[in-house]
Order: structure tokens, then sequence, then C-alpha cells
């Protein structure tokens, strides 16, 4: 199977090992991947901060940068989210009917990781080793935007030596929310504390997430407030073998 | 400290400070927040209970959403048939296109009575247009009924929810409250002690004003009949003994159908206090000759929600129930509880509706005062996706604010136009990475993390480290490892298993 990796681009500026463990994983599956060099942002940013014009613009970029790919790949949730839930209604406001037909062909082709792991690939065991104790964040945009359900816990639960362990209230919002979390910091910061308490109670060595955005969230805390726990992209560990275990990079 | 409600917050958006700043009062206040998460705790579990164990709960919301949204596609032919049926029933009906002429009708039709007293079922829609307060400078004093809206009205504070508008306040605090204003020195804060307290104050009130005004739930167009829920039968007091009633209520309450009631009932109670009915589920049509009251008044009050209902993408706000499910789903009003929203409609809906009512000329943070998270929609009964609304409201603010010259140089603004050119191009973006890369190693400590940063970076750094930027962007690494001859070798596909 061919795929094209959408990398984003807070990935591709400060988390590059998330994307370098998407293309171990996959090449160890067997999927031929490409990037397209030409690749920013989705749009987000823009859009969810009310500034349409330009996630119009960006998300324009997009499908004409995509439009031909045989599948797309996105380790982020949130930015298939944003494609799945924002691009209709900006198309529809902004496009013309070309790019709106574009994106409606594309669309079915467009998956975060774990739906492409899972859905696409038809897999749940990747040959993954990662023996330590593991909180999954479930972060928004996954559970209520592509309602990925229990994919990442399958995924996780065939990872050897990994121990999964629960957080308390997982579904709630760790209070990132993009430019919410300087727009309205004090609060993010508060939601951000109660998040954390919960993360830190499960004992866990590592918390992990479908997003790299959440995860710098809360690792931001844990680092700053020495919480003795990493933050770890979910793909890193699905990368991680016993003959090459995940990068030490955190 | 004291426990008394000082620390209310301005509830008038064309007066109230922004979100961030009302939030930090709250956000510095244990015992307020104490109490808001202990109560929405409490009706959060009931209610997910209750939906648990209702098997057609999808289907139930799906008919709720849709009866919705046909009342406000034909609202004004239901509005007008209610007034025919109301009327034809001995009721009278008003129509107030704003506040300020809601206010005066209800004002003249008291003078009609002479009343100097009037008594009220809780109703968040005369906080909206602030009543009380104008009542009281024309020398009617209205006393609330409600047990949350005595605590509030005597303890001079303000609501924080639409349902229970005195979540933020606790039962020892209640105490202090009823000794003070009702002279009760030995009251103690044993729950039956206090309710004893406010049904000896209500008592007297129920039996000697005889002037009473109401909000409405429901206005069922087809019959031209009037619905109220409630918890504690007080209501039912004002709506039953008095021999004026006057039921102030927005226009989007209608509905078409008397049997609406079946599916908008279940809904609401299961949403708003986790019950699977309501204890006290008023209905009337107009008057009934010889029972209740005689003299029966309703004012449709609009005060900006025609203009909502003129927006396609918009209308969805007016659905509303008032369950303030979304409220107690919402993990920013779970931290800063509802006065820091400036307005009587905290939480996601009144970061939606607010705004609106103001005609976006007030309360222009609150479209931002969300993390848009999306358990507000997941919970809402009539699947208003209030994510959505708070988008097509930000990018309103964006489009009202950004040619301002004070804007231009706002970091937010001037960040995001940046990035905007930044993106067009990959050359661009690639040429910021590699110069962001320069000016981090400025901010970077020895453990590769960044602590301090300045300005609007500065918000971030004030509870969270940053990573430094990593020596090599992903699509470095891409390009280097395509070029170069000694690619990392692919590890062979391992085994895998079909997933089920």
């Amino acid at each position: 199977m061919r795929a094209s990796l959408f990398i984003t681009c807070y990935n591709d500026t400060l988390y590059p090992e998330t994307g370098r463990a998407v293309v171990a994983l996959l090449e160890r599956l067997g999927v031929e991947l490409d990037f397209h060099p030409k690749q920013t942002c989705c749009g987000q940013m823009h859009a969810n901060t009310g500034f349409r014009g330009e996630a119009f613009s960006q998300a324009k970029r997009f499908v004409q940068l995509y439009r031909d790919a045989e599948a797309v790949v996105i380790p982020s949730s949130s930015c298939v989210a944003m494609m799945r839930d924002q691009y209709p209604g900006l198309f529809e406001e902004l496009g013309n009917e070309q790019l709106q037909r574009d994106f409606a062909a594309l669309l079915p082709r467009i998956s975060e990781l774990s739906e492409f792991l899972i859905d696409r690939l038809g897999v749940e065991d990747v040959g993954s080793s990662f023996p330590h104790r593991v909180a999954y964040h479930a972060s928004c945009h996954g559970v209520r935007a592509l309602h990925l359900g229990d994919r990442p816990y399958r995924l996780l639960a065939k990872v050897r030596g990994l121990e999964i362990a629960s957080i308390p209230n997982g579904e709630r919002c760790c209070g990132f929310g993009g430019t919410f979390s300087v727009k309205n910091a004090e609060v993010s910061s508060a939601m951000l504390a109660a998040k954390l308490q919960d993360v830190i109670s499960t004992g866990a060595e590592y918390c992990t997430a479908l997003d790299n955005s959440c995860l710098m969230h809360l690792g931001g805390a844990m680092h700053r407030q020495y919480a003795g726990m990493k933050t770890i992209h979910l793909a890193e560990i699905l990368a991680s073998t016993e003959d090459s275990p995940a990068e030490a990079t955190v | 400290m004291s426990p008394t409600l000082q620390d209310h917050a301005e509830l008038d958006p064309t007066l109230a400070e922004p979100f961030p700043q009302a939030a930090l009062h709250v956000l510095r206040n244990p015992q307020l927040r104490k109490n808001v998460t202990h109560a929405i705790d409490v009706i959060q579990a009931k209610r997910a209970k209750l939906v648990a164990e209702k098997k057609d709960w999808e289907a139930l919301r799906s008919a709720a959403s849709a009866i919705r949204a046909q009342a406000l596609e034909d609202l004004g032919p239901y509005l007008e048939q209610f007034e025919d049926r109301c009327t034809a029933a001995g009721g009278h009906v008003h129509w107030a296109s704003d506040a300020a002429e809601a206010r005066q009708i209800i004002l003249d039709l008291l003078r009609q009575q002479n009343a100097t007293e009037a008594i009220k079922i809780k109703t968040m829609t005369s906080a909206e247009i602030q009543l009380n307060p104008f009542l009281e400078s024309h020398g009617v004093r209205a006393f609330e009924t409600d047990l949350a809206e005595i605590i509030l009205q005597l303890g001079e504070g303000e609501p924080s929810h639409i349902v229970v508008p005195a979540l933020h306040v606790n039962r020892s605090q209640v105490r202090e409250i009823f000794a003070r204003r009702m002279g009760l020195k030995n009251l103690s804060d044993d729950p039956q002690a206090l309710t004893a307290a406010a049904r000896a104050y209500l008592r007297q009130k129920f039996l000697t004003i005889p002037t009473a005004i109401s909000g409405a739930n429901f206005l069922i167009a087809e019959t031209g009949s009037v619905a109220i829920v409630e918890s504690e039968g007080n209501g039912r007091m004002c709506l039953t003994l008095p021999r004026t009633l006057i039921t102030l209520v927005g226009i989007e309450k209608a509905l078409p159908r008397f049997q609406d009631l079946e599916v908008m009932l279940q809904v609401l109670a299961r949403s708003a206090t986790g019950e699977r009915m309501n204890p006290y589920t008023s209905l009337w049509t107009g008057v009934t000759p010889g029972d209740g009251p005689q003299n029966f008044h309703v004012v449709l009050l609009d005060n900006g929600r025609s203009s909502i209902l003129a927006r396609p993408k918009h209308r969805q706000t007016l659905k509303c129930i008032r369950c303030a499910a979304c409220i107690n789903a919402c993990p920013v009003y779970r931290q800063t509880g509802g006065h820091a929203y400036g307005s009587v409609y905290p939480g996601p809906i009144g970061a939606i509706l607010t705004p609106q009512l103001q005609h976006m000329h007030h309360a222009q943070s609150l479209p931002y005062a969300s993390s848009l998270c999306g358990a507000c929609y997941e919970v809402c009964p009539v699947k208003i996706n209030i994510p959505e609304v708070l988008l097509e409201l930000r990018s309103e603010v964006v489009n009202q604010e950004r040619h301002q010259v004070l804007r231009f140089f706002d970091p937010m603004y001037l960040g995001l136009r940046i990035a905007n050119l930044l993106f067009a191009r990959a050359w661009r973006f690639h040429l910021a990475q590699r110069l962001g890369r320069i000016g981090a190693r400025l901010f970077t400590r020895k453990d590769g993390w960044i602590h301090s940063l300045p300005s609007i970076g500065g918000k971030w750094t004030q509870t969270r480290d940053l990573r430094g930027l990593p020596p090599q962007t992903f699509h470095e690494w891409w390009a280097a490892r395509a070029g170069s001859p000694a690619a990392p070798v692919q590890t062979p596909p391992v085994h895998t298993k079909e997933a089920n």
C-alpha cells in the first residue's frame, strides 16, 4: 500500500521524532510512504482562532497538494478533525465547486494514524515492544470528533511488555485548546493542573496520546514540576521494538 | 474571610470584565471552586446514570433536536397560533422587542393591579432583562421563591448557573445568610433546618402577595398552553395562589404540538437534574374560572432573538431548552464557575448566546472561553453544535477587530498574520523554522528546555516549560534520508494479525 505522510506543521518543527517513528512503523508494516516537500499547515490554528480567510488558504493548499494521493496518514487527531469538521464549511463558504468536489473525493482517503493502522491496514499487533507502564490520554478531538473509540487501546494492548494505566476522568480536556492556552492562560493552567493530577495518579512512567499538542501541554507542566513522568506520542511506542527501542528524547 | 457572597461578578454583559480577567477572581478562590466542582460532580453523576438507563437516548436526542428545529423554522406562525389560543382561553399576550419594553410592560401590568410586591418563580429571562432592580427602583419589591434564588437574593449574590443558580454557595454559607437575614441566630446548617427556615419565610409571602411573575420552559402553539418544570413546588404555589400571573418568556420557547412535551420533558429532566421526571410539571392554558390566577399575561420577549433566528448557522443557538448539561460538562466552567462569564447565561451556551443577544457589541471574549473540547455538543439533548457556533462567532470577532489600529501590533494578530504568510509557501515556512531555531537558542537552558519566553510566549511559560527546538526538522531528516545512499535500512515487515 502507498500512503502520503502529512506530518503537520508543529510535528515537523517541534516533534520530528514522531514523524521518524511513523516512517519506521509504517515501512516496517510494508507501506510505501512518500512525503510531499511543500506541505505546511492544515489551517487549524487560524480556523480555531477565527481567522477564517487564512484557514481557507491553507485548507485549499492542502487539497491541492494531496488531491491525487492514494491515502494520507496524519499523526494528529486534531488536524484530521479540522479537515473532517471544518473544511467542508470553509469550502462551501469561500471555495468553488471544483474545490468542494476535490475535497469530497479526497476525504475518505485521509486517516489519523490509529485509524490508518486498524481500518486501512487491518493490524492491531504491529510487533512493537515498550516495557513500561503507560497512561493513554484520550484527546478531545480523538474521542469526540474522530470517534476513535477503543482503537488506541487495541493497539497498545498488543505492545510487548506494556502495561496500560487508566486515567481517571480520562475524556476531560487537558486545557490546551490551541491559542486558548495563551488567550486564557490562567484558566487553561487550572484545567491542566486538574488533568495532571489525574494523569500522575496513575503511577505511569509515560503518558501517551495521538496528539503532540496535548502532550506538549502535559509534558511542559510535567517538566516544570519535576513530575517524574514523560510524554511520548503513540507512534513512537508503536515504532519501538526490542532491537530498536524508542528514542530516548524527552 | 467570612463566607459571604462577596465574589459575585457583574452579570451585565455591557459592563462585565473580559472572561480571562473575570476568571482570575475565581481561580484564586478555593472555597468557590470546591463548591462548584462538588455540585457539578453530583449533577453529572445523576445525569450519566439516567441517560445510561435510557436505551433510546440517542433517538430521543434526535427527536428533541428535530422538534426544536421545526419550531424555529416556523416560529412566527407558531407564536401567532399560541397568541390566538392563549387569548381565546382568557390570557393576554404582549410582545416585547427588547428588555426595556418588556420591563415597562411588566411594570405597567403591576401598576394596574396596584401591586407593590410580587412573588417570583426562578426565571433566568427576568435576570436577562434585569427585571428585579428595575422593579425595585419603581417601587415594586420582587421576592424570589426558588430556594437557590432566595439564597442569592438574601445574600445579595448573583446566579452562577441557569438550573442551580446558587451552586457556588455551600451549606454553611446558606446558614450564615439565612441566620443574618432572617434573624435566626441559632439556625443550624442541617438541610432540614435550612429548608424549614426557607419555608417559614416563603409561606408568609405565598399567603399575602397576590401577584406573581414567572418564566416558562415551553409555550405550546397548538393549545396556547404554558409549561413550567421545577423541583421544589414553590413554583406551583406562585402559579396557583395569586390572583395575577405575569409570565415572561423568550420567543424561542415555542413548541408546535402538545405531544412534543413527551420528548422534551424526558430529555429536559434527565439532562438538567438527572431525574426521570421533574417533581413538579405545571401546565396551564389561559384562565380557568374560579381556579388559579384569573388575570394572566404572557410577555413574549425578543431582545435579540429574532436576529439570531435570521442567521442559518447561528439559529441552532435558539434550540436551547436551558437544561445546562453543557455547563455541567464543560471543563472550563468547572474551573471558573458562572460569574466569570459576565452574564446570566454562563458556560458553553452562555458563550454563544450572550454575545449574540448583545448583537456582538459586547462579550466578545466569550466565544474564546472554550478549549473547543466538544463535551458540550456531546451532551446537548437538542444537539446544538456549540463548537461550530463558537467558531462562527470567533470569526466575527476577528472580522470586527482585525482592522483596528490597536490590533495591528497585538502579538496574537501579528503572529497569526505572519504565520499565514509563512504557511503559504514551503520555503518561507522552512526559513522561519531555521530562524526560529536560532532565536530559540537564546531562551533554551542547558537542560534543553525553554523555561521562560517573552511577550505572548510568556503566557505559555508562566505554568509550562517548552522543549527547545530540535536540531533537525522532520522534513530536513526526510530530505537527508532520501538523498543519502546510506539511508536507514528498513527492518523487514513483522508478522501482523488481521483485526477482528
